[in-house]
């Protein structure tokens, strides 16, 4: 046993030597200036909205976690933003698809760092963060409420806090329990009785509960992860601190900023360019694959909520995503947004419907680089005569160290203002 | 006839964008800002704005059209496409040239970089009866422009 003991003790320091021999070719000065752009430093505040003139006001964030919070908020009293998006998961629920009065068609999103996004969604089709909360709201699968509804629980909870930030309520007398233009078809006839003064009015008013929820969502933030002080320590020279990624994790960074090209798209502090790219992920549905981008052009365009919109604080000038939105890029066919990866590794399943399970199914799918089911996949695969890209090969070793890599981006949620 | 010749040879430049294989840059891609447009109608200068392009950022350029005399051409209809040949997508946004602001200079709104590596922006340019294209390369590196 002694001798066991002793034949470990002599062999660590020789296996940890033989790591750091294969793992420690010093990074070039690009390697460098690229670790470099992926560290959380590199994260600014988020960026103003111009479309929602509370999104940093302190009163704005209280209202908005309280109303992030209230189930009420829902046709059955059961169902809030937090149902889905969970604070102890890293504000999403682990499921494939979102499940609130209904089963979804979508993934969902996880809330930190939103706000650094140009487009909401999957697919985009919301243009603020504001006008993203609003869509969930009246979603019959999601929270099943109608705007009428919600100004009623506005005027009869939340009535101080709102006013004080956004001025008096509608008046409710005259208004049904429940009308909206997109609820259930005696919702709609309802909200079409209304006069058009009225309809503004209660737009208004949702409008405004969708800004108070955006002002507390821009306060969540990714905080910092192993990665980060690995990276620290590598662009500090600090070679003691470098410890914190194991040589697996350090050779699985080496294959994320090369030859695998995650950092082509997965780029940035938040490791997303925010933008849309078909990689061919087969549908849930095969019957019915999820056009994504492509479709959602149009109906941001159309979104009576938009950056352009009446109920938009912005001028013209300050919605420069909107006007010049990309519609009539063919690569939008099933595109969807490039998901951040930091703290991927306890966000399973994975992509737009959870289509994988783990981090190495999704690895094994960008090797793979099937065709996409619908519209044309950016992914070259080996030996594909048409590849605009170089197929991403990886064996069996190096695709477990991306993934190990991969799970060195896990770290807290920081909410701005409060300990994290 | 012009008309329909300007805008299939607009359409087409975005077809050919994505053809070329992959990997990083080719090393001899033409860097230049200024030249002659494709068939010599023209000469084209481009001009980041100041602070240089900002990935993840919409920005405005300007755009400089002239005859190979030098003589600024006005009231020129510009079409925009352009993308990432080695990725297969296009600009993040539609960029436009949305006024011309003195004789022969034109404002190209909505340019948007979303990643590090080689863009391509290509031009339909048509003035009175002279139509021509005009393509430039565009190559970031940690968002920085490379020259």
């Amino acid at each position: 046993m002694k001798h066991l003991m002793r034949a470990a003790a002599l062999a660590l320091p020789l296996l940890t030597a033989f790591a750091f021999a294969t793992t420690a070719r010093p990074w070039t000065s690009a390697e460098r200036a690229t670790l470099s752009a992926l560290h959380i430093g590199r994260l600014a505040a988020a960026p103003a909205d111009p479309s929602n003139v509370v999104a940093d006001r302190p009163e704005a964030v209280a209202l908005g976690r309280r109303l992030f919070f209230d189930a009420r908020l829902s046709a059955n009293g059961r169902v809030s933003c937090a149902s889905c998006h969970a604070p102890e998961q890293g504000f999403q629920d682990g499921r494939p698809v979102g499940e609130g009065l209904a089963t979804g068609s979508r993934r969902t999103m996880p809330v930190p760092a939103a706000a650094h996004a140009s487009w909401f969604f999957w697919d985009g089709r919301k243009d603020s963060l504001w006008s993203q909360a609003l869509g969930p709201l009246e979603d019959a699968a999601e929270h099943g409420a109608n705007r009428v509804q919600l100004v009623r629980l506005l005027a009869q909870a939340y009535r101080p806090d709102y006013e004080a930030l956004f001025g008096p309520l509608p008046p409710l007398a005259g208004l049904p329990a429940a009308a909206s233009p997109l609820g259930t078809a005696a919702e709609q006839a309802a909200w079409a009785r209304l006069p058009e003064a009225q309809r503004e009015a209660v737009d208004r008013a949702f409008a405004n509960l969708g800004k108070a929820i955006a002002a507390y969502e821009r306060t969540l933030t990714p905080g910092e992860s192993r990665f980060d002080r690995y990276v620290a320590a590598v662009t500090g020279g600090r070679a003691e601190d470098e410890a914190q990624l194991s040589p697996a994790e350090v050779r699985g960074l080496r294959l994320f900023i090369g030859k695998a090209q995650c950092v082509s798209c997965h780029a940035g502090p938040l490791f997303s360019d925010q933008h849309f790219h078909n990689t061919g992920v087969p549908p849930r549905d095969p019957r019915r694959p999820d056009p994504g981008r492509a479709p959602a052009v149009a109906r941001v365009q159309a979104d009576p909520f938009n950056c352009l919109g009446r109920f938009s604080d912005a001028s013209p000038e300050g919605c420069q995503e909107l006007r010049f939105i990309a519609d009539a890029d063919p690569h939008m066919q099933s595109a969807f947004k490039t998901p951040g990866l930091r703290n991927v590794a306890g966000r399973a399943p994975y992509m737009h419907a959870g289509q994988f399970a783990t981090l190495e199914q999704v690895i094994a799918h960008y090797v793979a680089a099937p065709d996409a089911a619908l519209g044309h996949s950016e992914l070259a695969r080996v030996g594909h005569p048409h590849a605009e890209r170089r197929p991403i090969a990886l064996n069996d070793a190096e695709a477990a160290d991306l993934a190990a890599f991969l799970r060195s981006l896990s770290g807290p949620v920081c909410e701005r203002g409060r300990p994290c | 006839m012009r008309r329909s010749t300007f805008l299939a040879t607009a359409a087409a430049l975005v077809s050919t964008a994505y053809l070329t294989a992959c990997g990083s840059p080719p090393s001899d891609l033409d860097l230049s800002l200024q030249h002659p447009s494709t068939q010599g109608q023209f000469v084209v200068t481009l001009e980041p704005p100041a602070s240089g392009p900002v990935l993840g950022q919409i920005q405005t350029w300007r755009l400089r059209l002239s005859t190979r005399d030098g003589e600024p051409v006005s009231q020129a209809r510009i079409l925009f496409s352009g993308g990432m040949p080695q990725h297969g997508h296009g600009f993040p946004t539609q960029p436009r040239v949305t006024r011309e602001v003195s004789p022969g200079v034109y404002m190209l709104e909505g340019v948007k970089f979303s990643m590090s590596g080689w863009w391509d922006m290509r031009l339909g340019l048509q003035a009175g009866d002279r139509t021509d294209t005009a393509v430039f390369n565009v190559v970031l590196d940690d968002g920085r422009l490379r020259r």
